[in-house]
């Protein structure tokens, strides 16, 4: 008998619809992915055991692990869809939705907050049109590679799933946003509206929500230095605030 | 009239730097995209973006930026609009250098360039291999911020199923469904830009993105749009084969030195320094796709008789590559297990880039009035085949051009879109849930999936790198089948929620329209350019092909219809493409 790839999904066909879980067992491949293996499923969309089901719904775009879409957690962990390859993974495959965003339907949730957190620090760099205005600052690079590695971040939303303060209760951020924050308030023109995206991070679900439990950090499939920027900025929150406070 | 609105289809670098180019005009913006626009197919462009700054004392110039650009599409593309790009080039890196794109620096903290194929001058600008991943960030932003002054409305997780057509043909807004309610709704726009990427989705496995079906393209030509050089596709020399796709390495890793080569005589062979000295590893992707076919399958070297050469890095040191190349030496370690700083990376070429497109003015302007097209959907800048780094390029020029012209073209009607009855966008709205009920209650047990398959394989077998009139044949036989087959699709989820089989049905049915004018179009042209190459007819034919072809949907003939057009060769002479 020709090798087989035992999955088990968690599955709910509608937001409000109670999960349950169905086994599937397909033709094992060499370099089979997770994206793969639900591929397989679309096509041929038949239980373990036999009975007809529907083609699982997931979140995916560009399979190289650069558009940030097929976040899940497979067999409990936090990954990327496209990335995690069969033959690394125990089986059978468990696979769940992010647990920390609205489940729209079986491996698709949604993560439009995050969208929203990078609008309420301004994360952008206000530029005065797109017109010829000449070249950008000069930035050694040093600078340009520190900077590089926040401008990385996928929005994938793993730091945010593995964070214990990421919830509706706290507001908090999370470590991805902060990550921006770092990236533009020390961009030479991004630094001039640095107080803007300082007092945002001060407000409800700021900064200060951080608990340090560094999971984040760990969890990043782009290994960005998360904790290093929560620490730098936390830094500018701090002296932001204190010279408000000596100012009033 | 009252204000204009203007839709954009896709978000993208063309569709989110023509929402800015419209939204900066003081014109409201609606911007429609499967996706999250921030995870848009642009972020996998790794390479650069190409512009003639000559920052390396080099002697490079806007008009051999140009020069390189058509005769690297082997003198297909009109070539005013060409120009027009490059000379814009350079004020593009600006544009995008003040928005805070990381690019790669060199010591004295300018912009660092490199090498890409198809040029013999350092030209490339780049942020390390993520290249089009920082620039879409950077315009991502840029349309947040908009959003956040409310100058911009996104909707994202929406499909675009068809424009909606006034009695003159006129079009008058879209028509789309929401990807999770799976509701149909019209929206009226003054004027509408298609945005949306590419078509690799129609050769099963490419390097595309899942959302670059083409689909939009299709349902606009069967609307009546004209499609153009359909038969010009790119086919990348360096990809790694895949189960689920095809993952690109970039030309930027020959851009930094790598080198391929194959085992011949027990010694490696450097077969595109040997047969091409001067410009090496760095000659046009068509060049180099059909030179490792030829290794493969005609000298029969491929690595351990696998559908493989070698591009090598190893000779590099990892830490400029780290600096350089980081990105895509992460995907080949990820995806493949293996160390491309310490083990040359196994390649193979790779469905990549769709040269042909909608039909356009030079402003950007489809044959429908009031539908406008920008980026890969269209077919303006590169003729018979695209150069390295000049895709990014051509997208945020194309996103700069049609923005401008739609906010002109909308702000001179006379009558705007809430003129136009309700019933025109009512009776669109109906064809197309019709379509979704037929789609849904469909019995004839066919698997829409399962036909993908097929079409992927006969096009990636008999439409890409070599081409045969008798299987060119064969194969739209094959695709008339599959459009027969297609009418008997059978849905395991009939579901109203978040389906993704019907929004994948949908999308089926228009590429396989498109895969016709592909395979049609490529037929007809009896000559070789470009990427188009076919061994019964080796050379260029300007006497002959030296035009632009179009093909229209007439719905009662059976097959696409085609007509052809003077290519605009008014500044550049004719010569032979050798490299």
């Amino acid at each position: 008998m020709s090798k087989t790839v035992d999955l088990r999904i968690q599955r709910r066909l509608t937001p409000d619809a109670r999960p349950h879980w169905e086994t599937f067992r397909i033709p094992h491949r060499p370099s089979l992915n997770i994206i793969g293996a639900l591929m397989y499923i679309a096509e041929n969309p038949v239980t373990a055991d036999g009975q007809a089901t529907v083609p699982v719904s997931y979140d995916s775009n560009c399979l190289e692990e650069v558009c940030g879409s097929c976040t899940m957690r497979i067999n409990g962990k936090v990954g990327m869809a496209c990335s995690a390859l069969v033959d690394k993974l125990q089986e059978p495959i468990r696979l769940e939705p992010l647990g920390h965003f609205p489940v729209i339907r079986d491996l698709q949730v949604d993560r439009a907050r995050l969208f929203e957190d990078l609008k309420r620090v301004k994360a952008w760099i206000p530029i005065d049109g797109t017109y010829d205005l000449g070249p950008g600052p000069r930035l050694s690079q040093r600078d340009q590679e520190a900077a590089y590695n926040f401008a990385r971040c996928i929005s994938c939303a793993s730091c945010l799933e593995v964070c214990p303060q990421y919830n509706d209760e706290t507001q908090f951020v999370g470590a991805a946003v902060i990550g921006q924050v770092r990236l533009f308030n020390t961009h030479p023109t991004g630094k001039m509206n640095a107080h803007e995206r300082l007092e945002a991070l001060m407000g409800p679900g700021g900064i200060h929500e951080c608990g340090y439990a560094q999971n984040c950090l760990e969890a990043c499939p782009k290994d960005i230095p998360l904790t290093e920027a929560i620490t730098q900025v936390g830094g500018q929150v701090m002296r932001h605030a204190l010279l408000g406070f000596l100012k009033k | 009239m009252a204000e204009p609105r203007v839709i954009i289809v896709g978000g993208g670098l063309a569709g989110l730097m023509a929402t800015i180019k419209v939204a900066e005009q003081g014109v409201p913006v609606d911007v429609f995209s499967i996706v999250p626009v921030k995870r848009s197919h642009s972020v996998c462009a790794q390479g650069g973006i190409n512009a003639a700054k000559n920052l390396k004392g080099e002697g490079d110039s806007t008009w051999k930026h140009f020069d390189d650009t058509v005769f690297g599409g082997d003198f297909l593309a009109n070539q005013p609009p060409v120009r027009d790009m490059t000379e814009v080039a350079p004020g593009i890196i600006d544009m995008l250098d003040r928005m805070g794109v990381m690019f790669n620096r060199t010591a004295e903290g300018l912009l660092d360039f490199r090498r890409f194929g198809g040029t013999l001058y350092n030209r490339t600008a780049f942020s390390g291999a993520t290249t089009g991943q920082q620039l879409l960030y950077a315009l991502d932003e840029q349309v947040r911020r908009f959003e956040a002054e409310d100058r911009v409305r996104k909707f994202e997780h929406w499909e675009f199923l068809s424009v909606v057509l006034d009695a003159q043909k006129t079009c008058r807004g879209i028509c789309a469904m929401d990807l999770r309610t799976m509701e149909v709704h019209t929206f009226p726009a003054d004027a509408v830009i298609l945005a949306t990427g590419g078509v690799g989705a129609i050769f099963g496995k490419s390097t595309n993105s899942v959302a670059c079906t083409g689909s939009a393209q299709g349902a606009v030509y069967q609307q009546g749009a004209f499609y153009a050089n359909g038969e010009f596709i790119q086919v990348h020399p360096t990809a790694i084969p895949g189960e689920d796709k095809l993952r690109l390495m970039s030309e930027s890793a020959r851009g930094e030195g790598g080198r391929m080569w194959a085992w011949k005589d027990n010694q490696k062979w450097f077969f595109l320094e040997d047969w091409y000295p001067k410009y090496g590893n760095l000659v046009p992707r068509d060049i180099a796709t059909r030179a490792i076919h030829k290794v493969v399958f005609e000298l029969g070297l491929g690595v351990d008789g696998q559908p493989a050469v070698y591009l090598d890095l190893t000779h590099i040191d990892p830490k400029i590559l780290d600096r350089k190349l980081g990105g895509i030496l992460e995907i080949y370690e990820k995806f493949v297990g293996v160390d491309p700083r310490h083990e040359p990376m196994k390649v193979f070429p790779g469905v990549h880039y769709t040269m042909g497109g909608l039909w356009v003015d030079f402003k950007h302007r489809t044959n429908i009035p009031g539908l406008l097209a920008a980026g890969e959907c269209e077919y303006q800048y590169h003729g018979a085949n695209r150069l390295g780094a000049n895709a990014l390029l051509s997208c945020i020029y194309a996103g700069r051009v049609s923005g401008v012209a739609a906010v002109e073209y909308a702000r001179g009607l006379s009558n705007g879109a809430a003129s136009v009855p309700a019933s025109v966008f009512d009776q669109e709205k109906l064809q197309q849930e019709e379509r979704n009920r037929h789609l849904l209650h469909g019995q004839g047990g066919e698997n829409p999936f399962t036909i993908w398959k097929e079409m992927g394989r006969w096009m990636t077998e008999h439409a890409t790198v070599i081409r045969y009139n008798d299987k060119l044949q064969l194969c739209d036989n094959k695709l008339v089948e599959l459009l027969d087959r297609y009418q008997r699709i059978n849905l395991s989820d009939q579901s109203r929620w978040s389906n993704q089989s019907l929004t994948f049905a949908r999308e089926l049915g228009n590429m396989l329209q498109l895969a016709r004018v592909i395979t049609l179009g490529a037929l007809r042209r009896n000559e070789s350019r470009g990427a188009h190459y076919k061994p019964d007819f080796p050379t260029r034919d300007d006497q002959n092909w030296l035009k632009t072809t179009k093909a229209w949907f007439a719905p009662d003939a059976g097959e696409p219809q085609f007509a052809y057009e003077p290519v605009d060769t008014s500044l550049l002479p004719l010569r032979e493409r050798k490299y």
